[in-house]
């Protein structure tokens, strides 16, 4: 059984539907005892990091996750995968859960001024590392972005990135920690495959 | 880098996708979520979903759809019609939604647009707008294109995206339906003065007219109804045809 946290942030409607037509059990929970009979935990977001670490806080959740985290695999999910993270720049300097070294950058500030942030539509992502999360996705294929901040001093943990001017990390790596910066729930058939990738791990 | 994207537009009334010319004489086209299922499987980059049903029965039965087609369709989901509060944002993104599109509603209250953008973030809300010559200028239409608000269009892109509009739908009224190609002409007029993303709507009726739209680089995606409805344009060969002719778009 798969757990995607909720911690009120987000839309967790697509995530779950994806896994069920994947035949995937899930469940959408805040409950530290569900988290901990879990296999997996998928941990999404989306808004403002500062925000979402707050509202993780107040759900008691950090140590939870952290210790799990040592565990099972888990996978964050856009600002999800950015919360693993040392810390964000996003409107000031907010500690994250320190679960992948690097961090959240403005992307706007590495980019050409030209470019649009965010971020936001399909784009190709390119394997630097072979996992076994892409035992069904080849190098390359398409997935859906949209963030205005990126994760950066994180090489070691990087196992894709896509082109944006600038090389975006897209999917990294820290023992069984994952994280998709992109959102597999809604890159069509691409992202259907690391998600069956990541629950087969 | 990011690829143009491909959006058929559904106008879901009282559970089936209608499509009109130039927003009138209204036909009934297909199931929804059977044509939903059909441009997943063609390729399609996203979908929009608009509500244009009246009634208070119709709208639960929109919701319901929704949830259906969101269930099944993993590629991002727009929709939008009827929506005027930060209430209808809930209802649909609670539904699936990924994006919500403000048209008459933002015309009422424009600070629904910086409410939404706030509260979602900039990329969940979408400013469409219904645009038509009046005179010798583009003028934003309310109520399905119905209502002349006297508003100069070129103006009200640009407080959209001051308010935090992370998108931007531009429907040419003058050219719906009738498939005689994008309208270029109001397409650069507002291009000129956003920087955020421009989704070109109205008048396509040929490969050809996608090529020509792109060719204009401020524009990111293309929305077509009738043309991809009645299969007369397949959305996998229209982009094969793209990508040999230089565009960036994901096959």
């Amino acid at each position: 059984m798969i757990a995607i946290i909720d911690y009120g942030v987000g839309n967790l409607f697509s995530l779950s539907s994806s896994l069920k037509f994947l035949g995937l059990d899930c469940l959408v929970t805040s409950k530290k005892e569900e988290i901990e009979a879990s296999e997996k935990i998928i941990l999404p977001g989306v808004g403002a990091f500062g925000d979402a670490m707050a509202k993780l806080k107040e759900t008691g959740l950090v140590e939870t996750i952290r210790e799990q985290a040592g565990l099972k695999p888990l996978l964050g999910i856009c600002l999800g995968m950015q919360l693993l993270f040392e810390k964000s720049y996003e409107y000031g300097e907010h500690e994250g859960l320190r679960l992948i070294e690097g961090v959240i950058a403005s992307l706007a500030a590495d980019i050409n001024p030209d470019l649009k942030v965010p971020h936001m539509g399909w784009n190709r992502l390119y394997v630097l590392r072979d996992d076994p999360i892409f035992r069904y996705f080849k190098s390359g294929e398409w997935v859906y972005y949209v963030h205005s901040y990126y994760a950066k001093n994180c090489e070691e943990s990087t196992l894709a990135l896509s082109e944006y001017d600038a090389p975006v990390t897209g999917l990294v790596r820290s023992g069984l920690t994952y994280g998709a910066q992109f959102h597999p729930e809604k890159s069509g058939e691409a992202g259907l495959k690391l998600l069956r990738g990541f629950a087969e791990l | 880098m990011v690829a143009k994207r491909i959006i058929p537009c559904l106008d879901v009334r009282n559970g089936r996708v209608v499509k009109g010319v130039k927003f009138e004489n209204i036909q009934d086209m297909a199931d929804p979520v059977v044509l939903a299922r059909y441009y997943n499987e063609s390729g399609a980059d996203e979908l929009v979903f608009y509500d244009i049903t009246a009634s208070v029965e119709g709208r639960a039965l929109f919701t319901d759809i929704l949830r259906a087609v969101a269930s099944e369709i993993f590629i991002p989901l727009t929709v939008g019609g009827g929506i005027s509060s930060l209430d209808d944002f809930d209802r649909v993104l609670k539904c699936g939604a990924d994006k919500v599109s403000v048209n008459s509603g933002a015309i009422k209250d424009p600070s629904l647009i910086s409410a939404a953008a706030k509260r979602y973030g900039d990329q969940c809300v979408v400013l469409s707008m219904d645009v038509k010559r009046v005179g010798g200028s583009f003028r934003v239409f309310a109520k399905g294109g119905r209502e002349d608000t006297g508003i100069d269009a070129i103006e009200w892109a640009r407080r959209g995206e001051e308010r935090g509009a992370g998108e931007i739908v531009l429907n040419s009224i003058d050219t719906d339906g009738v498939r005689g190609g994008f309208d270029m002409e109001m397409l650069r007029a507002i291009g000129e003065v956003v920087t955020i993303p421009i989704v070109a709507s109205g008048g396509a009726g040929k490969m050809e007219d996608f090529l020509e739209l792109f060719k204009y680089d401020r524009i990111d995606a293309g929305l077509a109804a009738g043309i991809f409805h009645t299969k007369q344009v397949n959305i996998r060969e229209l982009k094969e045809y793209l990508a040999v002719n230089g565009v960036n778009v994901r096959l």
